[in-house]
């Protein structure tokens, strides 16, 4: 652990000091690595070669390939249309209701797939789009209004933030020499932001392509990615060869996007420096209500729609009623355990996994901050992978691996939240370790002179930054979890481990008004809780000192 | 000068221009007007409003008030990239993707023109400031001085009927800045181009202006020429600004440990070039505190009484130390009435 310290250690310290590695790369190793191993070996396994080899010549695959490429690029391209003048407007302008509107638009980033998907079914029943030629359920329009509705954050962000660092006067030099607004923009300020641009779009391209529960639940059986064909084949059939094939090109094609986008933007690198901020200008009344329109109507409109369908009786002309709810906690055929049982099992596993992250991420993030440099950037990585990875190669990849023995951990529930803090960690180490490194060395140097051991140190000066780190992290992980639907769609349905978001797909595919009501109060539910999460994510940040880099 | 501005109808104009930024009033009503071929200085201290006048003349600030006119041309209305007035920053702000050439052809391609028109006007202006052949350097590979070359180099192929200058020496060396205050003024002379140069050195200012005006408080304290500029300040800011150091209040009466310099309470200056050094039976008695050289000449600062007064000498002082008794000389023309 120390390298700046001589090894004058006590046995029980040293033991601590490599439990502190071994921990997070054990639970990697047995619970990541070892099950996308699995589907690698038994993919490039004779018989899975030949199958393999067959995927090219069929035309479904094809399709199914094309498919899954052609709607990330075209998600990934209208999101930034659609978000950069946002980005502009919170980077640029200044009005009444900034912090409100950045806060706002964050919340559709992290609800959950399904409840997205129920919430955009909701507003095409609600605006008649559901059928006749204006028919947008189960339409591939309807895949990228939701890709949109998702990302819009990502780019708000990662943009917003650079463009807000962007030294304005570069612009005003452009327009001094004679361009217009426009070519001000086109020439001096997009080039400027490419970096930041770029690294959004990648983020967004590889959601996209990998995107699962928005394609299954709005894209209905005709419209297939390579995800949802893993599980189909996987789940749906039973063929796990089938499976293991598509689900090996959908990995090769995941590494290959991450690989191809890191390499761009390591040759983009721009350092910035800090500018003088001066007062920004105060926003336009066109510019302001322009996008506060296109952000209400993209982003506000599912969920108001989602909110209200929820308390309406079912069939035309109903009146207010809370009955929907009610019905939650009543037994239906279709599921194992009423809506409600699988929303207790929800935050059951959602505080098992919060905890199983936090303990996991907050040791790695031990490692990648005060560690050894080859332990420290292994995990760093490392860690990272599952977030990368698709939540389809997670579940998949443990529905192939873990059930022999000794790993026979399929018929335990307890794989679900082990799955979920997987995804979970890498947030709690993006806020965990930017935390830690942001605190000035200067600041554990005065200490040190002022006769604090190094120990003491670090409980008085990194100890209650990183507690606060960790409690983000921890709803973060929360956040994940209550949402988490791809890699827990692989995992065996018993009643004790159906998880709201299983729950909630169940209901949404049954045709008619009969469920539907229990469905979108089941969303709003599970919305609801994610939001709380994402409040005290927020409370967290603004009270200073976390880092994120998410 | 704001009456001799409003008959002339050629060059820049700005009248009555008020700024606030959030309800407070930066810019005060200024009044200026600049001839082209002429240099106008603007001089003050950090915070006064000098680079918010020039952001709002070049159209960047949202105006409170006042109008800004190019001979008979109303410019208050027209968008920044329709002014014709060129403007240089302070950090040089250089399109950090673009090579120099690609910065200094921007306004050219901008404007539409074709490419080997383009070239031919960059080679041109790199060439005016003395960096021909530096077209396909890439801008992070710039020294500090290059920079602001390019930066110029930049803003004159754009050929603007004007020119703002928001300290653009003020990030470079002193030896530096003292070699390029120079260019720059012979440049700004030979392009008749009416400059307006921002600065809060006074010897900057005195070094490139045909006109100063001293900025205080969202207000101009004082324009003129150097020489009247600086042998009468008018205002104490106005005087610290220009470089006197020799301020001193007087009491009720006019005096102070020098004798009656005045009518009444105030501050007066005494014009260092009219204070002389002489032996102890000349002038007042004073006590040499200390001695120092500014820019290479000697400089003594004498106590009389309570007050200290620095006093440039000629070389020939040789041996004063801390101590010495000498007598100071005021000339009666050295003291000068200044406003608070």
């Amino acid at each position: 652990m120390d390298t700046d310290r001589p090894a004058v250690t006590s046995l029980p310290r040293r033991l601590a000091a490599v439990g502190v590695v071994v921990v997070p790369a054990g639970f990697l190793a047995v619970f990541f690595v070892y099950p996308v191993v699995t589907i690698i070996v038994e993919g490039l396994g004779s018989d899975g070669l030949r199958r393999l080899g067959e995927l090219p010549g069929r035309a479904s695959f094809r399709s199914v390939a094309w498919f899954t490429l052609w709607q990330a690029v075209v998600s990934t391209v209208l999101t930034i249309l659609v978000a950069l003048p946002g980005a502009h407007l919170l980077a640029r302008r200044r009005f009444r209701g900034k912090a409100l509107l950045r806060a706002a638009t964050t919340v559709p980033f992290v609800l959950p797939t399904v409840v997205v998907g129920g919430a955009f079914l909701a507003v095409f029943e609600r605006l008649g789009l559901d059928d006749g030629p204006m028919r947008l359920t189960r339409t591939v329009g309807a895949i990228l209004l939701a890709h949109v509705f998702f990302n819009v954050a990502v780019v708000l962000r990662t943009v917003g933030t650079f463009w807000g660092d962007l030294d304005p006067r570069s612009g005003e030099q452009a327009r001094v020499l004679g361009a217009t607004p426009w070519q001000a923009f086109r020439w001096v300020t997009l080039p400027a932001l490419r970096p930041a641009v770029a690294a959004a779009a990648s983020i967004i391209f590889l959601f996209c392509f990998t995107s699962f529960g928005v394609v299954l639940v709005l894209g209905g059986p005709a419209r297939a990615t390579l995800e949802t064909e893993v599980w189909r084949h996987a789940v749906s059939r039973g063929d796990l060869a089938s499976a293991t094939a598509v689900a090996l090109v959908q990995l090769a094609a995941v590494v290959a996007t991450v690989v191809a986008t890191n390499r761009l933007q390591r040759r983009r690198t721009v350092t910035q420096r800090p500018v003088r901020r001066t007062s920004l200008p105060r926003a336009g009344i066109g510019l302001l209500a322009g996008n506060l329109c296109l952000l209400a109507v993209v982003l506000g409109l599912p969920v108001f729609v989602l909110l209200e369908r929820s308390l309406r009786r079912s069939g035309a002309g109903g009146g207010w009623t809370v009955d929907h709810y009610a019905a939650l906690a009543d037994r239906v055929s279709l599921l194992p355990t009423s809506a409600l049982g699988a929303l207790g099992n929800s935050l059951l596993f959602a505080a098992v996994a919060a905890g199983l992250a936090t303990i996991v991420g907050g040791l790695a993030s031990l490692v990648v901050v005060h560690g050894r440099r080859c332990f420290a950037r292994t995990l760093d990585l490392g860690m990272m992978l599952p977030l990368g990875a698709s939540a389809v190669t997670l579940g998949f990849g443990m529905l192939l691996a873990l059930d022999e023995p000794p790993l026979d951990l399929r018929s335990s529930r307890w794989l679900v939240p082990v799955a979920h803090a997987l995804v979970g960690i890498p947030f709690v180490m993006r806020t965990v370790v930017p935390t830690l490194r942001s605190v000035d060395q200067r600041l554990r140097e005065a200490a040190a002179t002022l006769g604090a051991s190094p120990a003491r140190v670090r409980r008085e000066v990194d100890g209650p930054l990183a507690m606060r780190a960790l409690a983000v992290g921890a709803a973060f992980s929360v956040a994940v979890s209550l949402g988490e639907f791809g890699a827990t769609s692989f995992l065996p349905r018993n009643p004790d481990r159906l998880t709201a978001p299983l729950a909630l797909f169940r209901l949404l595919g049954v045709p008619g008004d009969a469920l539907r009501g229990q469905a979108m109060a089941l969303a709003v539910v599970l919305m609801a809780l994610t939001a709380v999460a994402v409040l005290v994510i927020e409370g967290g940040r603004n009270r200073g000192g976390v880092k994120g880099d998410w | 000068m704001t009456a001799s501005a409003v008959d002339d109808r050629r060059g820049l104009r700005v009248e009555d221009l008020r700024v606030a930024f959030e309800g407070k009033a930066v810019l005060k009503g200024i009044d200026l007007a600049v001839e082209p071929g002429e240099v106008l200085v603007l001089l003050g201290p950090s915070g006064c409003g000098k680079s918010t006048l020039l952001r709002a003349v070049a159209g960047l600030e949202q105006l409170t008030t006042g109008r800004v006119w190019w001979d008979d041309d109303d410019l208050t209305d027209l968008p920044t990239h329709l002014r014709q007035v060129g403007l240089v920053f302070q950090d040089h702000v250089l399109f950090g993707h673009r090579d120099v050439a690609g910065n200094v052809g921007f306004a050219l391609r901008v404007a539409g023109a074709s490419a080997p028109s383009v070239t031919h006007r960059v080679a041109e202006a790199l060439e005016m400031v003395g960096l021909a052949g530096f077209e396909g350097r890439r801008v992070d590979t710039l020294s500090g001085g290059e920079s602001q070359r390019v930066a110029l180099a930049r803003s004159l192929a754009a050929a603007p009927r004007a020119i703002l200058l928001d300290e653009p020496l003020g990030s470079l060396d002193r030896v530096l800045r003292e070699r390029l205050t120079d260019e720059l003024g012979a440049l700004l002379r030979r392009l008749d181009l009416a400059a307006v140069h921002v600065t809060h050195d006074h010897d900057e200012a005195f070094a490139l202006a045909d006109r100063i005006a001293v900025l205080g408080d969202g207000r101009i304290d004082r324009i003129g020429v150097p020489d009247e500029v600086w042998a009468d300040p008018g205002s104490v800011h106005a005087a610290r600004c220009l470089g006197h150091e020799n301020l001193l209040a007087l009491d009720v009466r006019g005096c102070c440990a020098l004798g009656q310099l005045g009518a009444g309470s105030g501050t007066v200056l005494l014009r260092a070039d009219r204070l002389f050094l002489g032996g102890a039976t000349e002038g007042t008695a004073a006590v040499v505190v200390s001695t120092t050289r500014r820019s290479g000449r000697p400089v003594v600062t004498v106590a009389v009484g309570d007050v200290e007064v620095r006093v440039p000498v000629e070389e020939a002082m040789p041996g004063l130390v801390m101590g010495d008794e000498v007598g100071l000389v005021v000339a009666e023309d050295a003291v000068i009435p200044l406003t608070d």
